[in-house]
Order: C-alpha cells, then sequence, then structure tokens
C-alpha cells in the first residue's frame, strides 16, 4: 500500500509540476463550461432550457476521449523513454503496485478536474431549482466512464515508449468504444444488442438521465478492471522482452 | 569439485546465457562473488558486461542459466533480491523533473524504508556523495557528474547488501573520477560491489577480482595484480584435463615454469588456469605429464595471445 502511494504521490507531484496537467484542466473547465452554458442559457434554439446539467454530461464523457489519454500518455512510456523503467523494475515493488499507483495518480487528477466543475451544480441550484437526482448520477457516470478511460490509457502507456503513440492509441480504442453503439442500428438482432452493450456511451446515458443502474456500474468497473489487469500484464511480459 | 564454499558466495552465475535475437551477448558466463568483495568486469563496449549486469539486478531474466544472489534465485525470487540490491544503470536513468531529495524519498519508499530512516539516510547519503549545495536543485538542472552522484546516492540509500554499478565513472570529469572511485572503495568495505569499466587501471585501482569479457564469454578471471603481470610478461595456458583435480593441479604445479595452477568446473568439465613465465612454450611438457599420468587431455589453450588483442581494445591509459 505504501509503494503504491509513493508511486502515485511522485505522479500526482509530476502532474502538478509540469505544464500538461494544467494545460488539460484548462481546456476541459474551458470546454465544459461552454457546454454548460448553451445547455442552460435560453437562445433562440433552446428558449426554454432546462435547469439540468445533462449537456455537460454528454459533452464531457466525449471531451474525456481527448483528454484522459493525456493523462495518462506519460506515465510508463516516459520511464521506458528515459530508461527509469531500469531502477522502478528493479526496486522492491511488484508489477501491479506500479501500475496501480501510476493509475490512481490519474485517477486523482480527473476527480480534482471534476471537482471544479461542480460550480457549474452549484450555479444550478443557486438561480434555479434543478432535480438533484441527475446531477448526481450524471457525477457518478462520469467518474465511472472517466475511469474506465484512463485504465484504457494505462494500457497504452505501458505497451510503447512512444508518449505520442501511447495518447493516441488510447485515444483510438476509447472513441471505438464511445460511438460503437451507433454502428448496432445498421445490424439487427444478437450482434446489435452485443455491440450496443459493448460501446461505453451506451452505458453511460442512463446516469444523465438520473438512473443508476447496477448493470451499468458493474460494465464500467469491468471494463477498468480488464484494461488494468492488461497493463499489469504487459508490465510483467516487458520484462522478458 | 568446487573448492570455493558455495554459502560464502554473495552472487552465483551460472551457465548464464542471453540472446537478442539471433546473437547471444552472452554465453555461458559462470561467476561467483564473494560477500564483502569488490568485483570488476572489465571488457570493451559491447562485451556483454551490461546484458550481466541486468540480469543479476533481475531487470531481465537469462535466456538460460541461472543466477541466486544472497541465496535467492533472481528470477523466481525476484522480489527478494530486489530488496537487496543497489543498482546504478549505466545512462544514470533519473527523474528529471523532481528535486534531488524528493528523487532520494521516492526511491527510499520504492525500497520500503521506513520514513524516519530516509529522512537520516538522506542526509547520510548527500554528504556521502557531495550534493549538500544541490538538494534542493531539479535533477535535470545538473551536470553530468553531479547525476552520476545522485544516481551513486539512490543505489546506497538502503544500505543494500550488494551494489551494482555499471560504468559508474564514464563521461565524469577526472576530479569526480577520483572522488568516485575513492567512494566506491569505502563502500567496498561492507559491500559487496559489483562493478564494471572498460578502463583497466580503473578496475586495477578498486576491484580485487577482475573478470574479463569480451564478446559474450569471460576470458579471463584474476587478481588486479596477476593481471598487471600478466601485461607484463606471463603467459596463461587453459588446459583441460580429464582426471582428479587435486593430483593434477600439483602435477601441473610441479613443471618448472609454471608460476600459478587454478582450477574451475565449466559444466562439470575440469579446466586448469596455467600461468607460465612468458616466452616458454610449456605445452610439449604439459601434455606428457598428463598422458604419463594417464589423464586425459581434452584441450589446451594459449590464452594470453588472445588476452592480448582485447587488451588493446580496452582503456589501458588514461589521460588525467
Amino acid at each position: 500500500m505504501r509503494t503504491i502511494r509513493a508511486v502515485a504521490w511522485k505522479e500526482i507531484q509530476v502532474y502538478f509540476g509540469t505544464p500538461i496537467a494544467y494545460i488539460v484542466g484548462l481546456i476541459f473547465l474551458v470546454l465544459t463550461g461552454i457546454f454548460f452554458a448553451i445547455g442552460v442559457v435560453p437562445s433562440e434554439n433552446n428558449p426554454f432550457p432546462e435547469a439540468s446539467l445533462s449537456n455537460f454530461f454528454q459533452w464531457s464523457t466525449t471531451i474525456l476521449i481527448l483528454l484522459a489519454p493525456a493523462l495518462t500518455m506519460r506515465l510508463l512510456a516516459e520511464e521506458q523513454k528515459l530508461g527509469t523503467i531500469e531502477l522502478l523494475l528493479t526496486s522492491p515493488v511488484r508489477d501491479w503496485e506500479i501500475i496501480l499507483g501510476k493509475y490512481a495518480a490519474s485517477l486523482t487528477f480527473l476527480l480534482a478536474m471534476l471537482l471544479l466543475t461542480l460550480y457549474y451544480p452549484l450555479l444550478l441550484f443557486i438561480f434555479a431549482d434543478p432535480d438533484p437526482g441527475p446531477i448526481y448520477s450524471g457525477y457518478l457516470g462520469l467518474v465511472l466512464y472517466g475511469a474506465a478511460a484512463l485504465a484504457i490509457g494505462m494500457l497504452t502507456t505501458t505497451i510503447t515508449s512512444n508518449q505520442i503513440v501511447a495518447g493516441f492509441v488510447a485515444m483510438g480504442i476509447i472513441a471505438a468504444l464511445s460511438f460503437v453503439h451507433f454502428s448496432s442500428e445498421l445490424l439487427g438482432g444478437f450482434s446489435a444488442l452485443l455491440i450496443s452493450e459493448i460501446g461505453l456511451q451506451s452505458h453511460f446515458e442512463d446516469f444523465g438521465r438520473g438512473v443508476i443502474d447496477t448493470k451499468h456500474i458493474v460494465y464500467f468497473l469491468s471494463v477498468t478492471a480488464v484494461f488494468l489487469f492488461l497493463a499489469i500484464r504487459a508490465l510483467e511480459f516487458r520484462r522478458w522482452r | 569439485m568446487e573448492d570455493r564454499k558455495p554459502d560464502n558466495l554473495m552472487i552465483q552465475a551460472s551457465e548464464l546465457t542471453h540472446y537478442y535475437g539471433p546473437r547471444p551477448a552472452i554465453q555461458d558466463v559462470n561467476f561467483g562473488v564473494k560477500r564483502g568483495e569488490i568485483l570488476g568486469f572489465l571488457g570493451p563496449n559491447g562485451a556483454g558486461k551490461t546484458t550481466t549486469m541486468r540480469i543479476i539486478t533481475g531487470f531481465m531474466p537469462p535466456t538460460q542459466g541461472k543466477v541466486t544472489l544472497a541465496d535467492y534465485d533472481v528470477v523466481e525470487q525476484s522480489l527478494a533480491v530486489r530488496q537487496r540490491i543497489g543498482y546504478l544503470p549505466e545512462t544514470v536513468p533519473l527523474h528529471t523533473e523532481m528535486p534531488v531529495t524528493s528523487y532520494l524519498k521516492y526511491m527510499g519508499t520504492l525500497r520500503g524504508m521506513p520514513s524516519r530512516q530516509i529522512k537520516r539516510r538522506i542526509s547520510d547519503v548527500i554528504d556521502l556523495c557531495r550534493l549538500g549545495d544541490y538538494h534542493k536543485t531539479i535533477i535535470g538542472k545538473l551536470s553530468k557528474g553531479f547525476r552520476q552522484r545522485v544516481g551513486i546516492a539512490q543505489a546506497i540509500l538502503h544500505e543494500p547488501e550488494v551494489l551494482v554499478l555499471d560504468e559508474p565513472t564514464i563521461g565524469i570529469d577526472p576530479i569526480q573520477v577520483v572522488e568516485t572511485r575513492r567512494l566506491i572503495q569505502d563502500l567496498g568495505k561492507e559491500q559487496t560491489v559489483v562493478l564494471s569499466s572498460h578502463i583497466l587501471p580503473e578496475v586495477n585501482m578498486i576491484c580485487e577480482r577482475v573478470l574479463i569479457i569480451h564478446e559474450g564469454m569471460i576470458v579471463a578471471e584474476d587478481t588486479p595484480e596477476n593481471l598487471a603481470q600478466r601485461l607484463q610478461g606471463v603467459d596463461q595456458l587453459q588446459v583441460e584435463v580429464g582426471g582428479p583435480v587435486r593430483e593434477v593441479t600439483a602435477a601441473l604445479r610441479q613443471i618448472k615454469g609454471v608460476t600459478e595452477v587454478t582450477h574451475r568446473s565449466q559444466q562439470g568439465r575440469n579446466v586448469f588456469t596455467v600461468q607460465v613465465q612468458r616466452g616458454q612454450d610449456l605445452r610439449d611438457e604439459i601434455s606428457r605429464v598428463v598422458v604419463s599420468n594417464d589423464w586425459r587431455l581434452l584441450s589446451m589453450q594459449l590464452v594470453s595471445m588472445s588476452l592480448e588483442d582485447i587488451f588493446l581494445r580496452l582503456t589501458t591509459h588514461e589521460e588525467l
């Protein structure tokens, strides 16, 4: 546990000591701020907007497709590039402790970022009377979605020493899993069901509506666990290369 | 067969072979390191030193063969081995964005040191490695020499039983080289040290025993004094004999012109290393002694000839 914390704490220090984290945070807040405002400020297309965060939640998942890999791509790729992995892997640290520590750091940063968005619901509660249910469930869904996206990023950063490759491959996987449910409309029967069940986005929608379904929670936790497991195996395999 | 007791050995490597692709980087490497010994790997660049060190430290497993460190198998009981080593890789990879003390604290925690001990040891190693004025500096802003010191500091932080130093003085300025060597010698008084170098005088200065590695194979094993002697005028023969070890050694010693006979077993074969005063060709005499005792002479090779070639490729002079 102490080692996981040490690995995580080191990465958190690096996050806050380098510009990339601030850039990611800034982009996230600016974009989500725009989409939040579009959702709640009356306009020609939407003269009577609802006091809800549904627009913010919907767009946040799309923005995370780009930003979650930006948070994880450095974590192990850089160690491999700089050779610091040699000292990491020759320290008495287990492979899963390394992966979980680094993952915990990226999750902490994501949570901090989401914490800063809490002023959107705060504004709603001050100036309107929103339904709190979808707000709670939406945040839960967003955290779960983000956790899964970061786990995908952990796998790609473990298998390459190139940060750019790690980032883009993760983006590709997250985007594919997010949008795959669109293709289910083209198919029928079992394959359609299968494809829509695989997709990240199709499991997120209920959270935005205020529904907390165990099925979706299990889905996101499973995706997270599977990709973290693969990352640990990839790191183990790295020793044998 | 083996004249050293295995329980005295801190590190024992047997028949290590490692392939990168089809080409072996090291082949059939056997050696032992005694507790508290300073052992040097000497060899030109690309000889297989780094590969050997990476195997000892558990960074990668050998394709074949086995290494034990403090009787723990490097592959099977990797964690126990990693708890006992301090390692300075050749390129001194450090987290360049961290200040020196934070980095050392991080490495200490990874090694499972209690935080109070970390604090105490950090101030110790900062003194030892003379990093006092720079302990708050970001590592990326330090010169190569100072980074090397940080690298050594992290390797000795947790007072490991074994220190593995890969080319510890490469790329640093002459004054720092002298300091670093002195530091290693001091550390070697209490710890087992394995270091590699391509500089002959350096190894002679620091190490108690030297293995010369060339093209992935150990071609000679000796004390620095004997090595120097060999350069000055002693030839060496490697003789493989099928016969009782003690008797063969005694018989070979009695041959006129032989100065020293040592024995080691390689994959169950008895290989005798015979030191001969330079200029004397004792091959006739040796074969006669072996055959007349009814032992089998399996091979005989004049080693010093090939050693000379290797020495030519080593850095034998330092420009200080």
